[in-house]
């Protein structure tokens, strides 16, 4: 199962599972999230990513929206009223958006020396070229909808699951991508904790230089 | 400090004034609004702050602020921590604000990305919450760059702003947003 479907499917097994015991019928022990592994080191993105970036993406970043999700869950459970319940969505929306974005974002990486850069092959090759001419002119256009984000957010390849269609769409803060409508096939996070300590206010470069670990074999299976 | 001001501040005022003097491109506005309100806040963020030996660091160098504020929130620290839990309650990039509202009512808000505050509101202080404001220091523990930043707050320029009429600063360019 990609991460995709999973984090999909624990999203879906969660709102049935407070639904359930909105109901008053059921007290199941409700299993909490956690933080995915990471398919390789910390330092295995080097030079382009460093190793302390993400160390701190992974065990700070990543677990706080872990914790944030687990812990709005817990209260959206024990509250009592619509209107409590109502007041913890963003919090959910948050947190559960963070977990979602990093877990399809650490499976989009993968070292240079293994398959990080490789082009992508087969129908998603062909895809990008229909949409853009060529796969360096897809960066090109993803890279300035990333650069023009105006704050927090994330920039997506994404397929259009009615018509097949790719494109490049960016989501503020941690807002998840609209599943029902597309299927993310590469996300980059442009927040400024995922290249501060390395490329401070230069985030350029930091787009420019993340192609060279963007796994493209982990989109074609997402895009298949 | 060095960074924001002369990377990230230069920034929004260099694209502000790229996206004032071509207008061609089919977002200008959103771009005049983001930078223009980036170069606001900055500008507002740098007078907010001093070295924390100096006079204006003390809280007693706003007496009629110090007042106002123990009568909104009761005293000054829980004023601190409603304040300190609304800027760690941020999602994404933004600023939290201690406002004075039409009306003379002290409150503390929260804009997103680089908004500004607006409707006849007074920014009295305004704490920068994007990452680059402390990432090099603090990395994630924002937390600790809240509770430190209370150390380095010029009250005086607060109480400036409280009893002068700033309505009028960057008003051109306000109306442009
Ligand atoms: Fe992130
Ligand atoms: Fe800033």
């Amino acid at each position: 199962m990609s991460v995709a479907t999973s984090a999909r499917s624990m999203l879906v097994r969660a709102s049935r599972a407070s639904s359930i015991r909105s109901l008053g019928s059921l007290t199941a022990v409700r299993s909490k999230y956690t933080l995915p592994d990471l398919p390789y080191d910390y330092g295995a993105l080097e030079p382009h990513i460093s190793g302390q970036i993400m160390e701190v993406h992974y065990t700070k970043h990543h677990q706080t929206y872990v914790n944030g999700i687990n812990d709005a869950q817990e209260k959206f459970a024990a509250a009592s009223t619509p209107a409590e319940k109502v007041a913890l969505t963003s919090l959910i929306k948050f947190h559960g958006g963070g977990h979602v974005n990093h877990s399809l974002f650490w499976e989009n990486l993968s070292p240079a020396n293994k398959d990080g850069g490789d082009p992508p092959s087969g129908a998603l090759a062909t895809a990008i070229n229909d949409s853009w001419g060529s796969l360096d002119n897809f960066k090109g256009k993803m890279n300035t909808a990333l650069a023009g984000i105006q704050g927090s957010g994330w920039g997506w390849l994404v397929k259009d699951n009615t018509t097949g269609k790719l494109s490049i769409i960016t989501m503020p803060n941690q807002d998840p991508v609209n599943t029902t409508q597309f299927t993310p096939l590469v996300g980059i996070d442009a927040w400024e904790h995922a290249y501060y300590l390395q490329y401070k206010n230069v985030k350029a470069d930091y787009f420019k230089a993340i192609w060279n670990v963007i796994n493209w074999k982990t989109a074609e299976k997402r895009f298949s | 400090m060095e960074l924001h001001h002369s990377k990230h501040h230069a920034a929004y005022v260099a694209n502000l004034n790229k996206a004032i003097s071509s207008p061609t491109s089919a977002n200008t506005q959103s771009l005049i609004h983001f930078n223009g309100g980036g170069h606001i806040n900055h500008s507002i963020f740098w007078n907010n702050l001093t070295p924390a030996s100096s006079p204006e660091a003390a809280k007693s160098a706003a007496p009629t602020l110090m007042q106002a504020i123990e009568k909104k929130f009761g005293s000054f620290e829980d004023f601190q921590a409603k304040f300190g839990a609304m800027l760690l309650g941020i999602q994404g990039s933004g600023w939290g604000w201690l406002v004075l509202k039409q009306g003379a009512e002290l409150d503390i808000v929260t804009t997103r990305d680089q908004d500004i505050i607006t409707d006849g509101a007074t920014a009295l202080i305004g704490v920068d919450m994007w990452e680059h404001a402390y990432y090099l220091q603090y990395l994630n523990g924002k937390a600790a760059y809240v509770e430190n930043i209370w150390n380095i707050i010029n009250w005086k320029y607060a109480e400036t702003r409280l009893k002068g009429d700033v309505q009028g600063e960057f008003k051109e360019l306000k109306a442009m947003l």
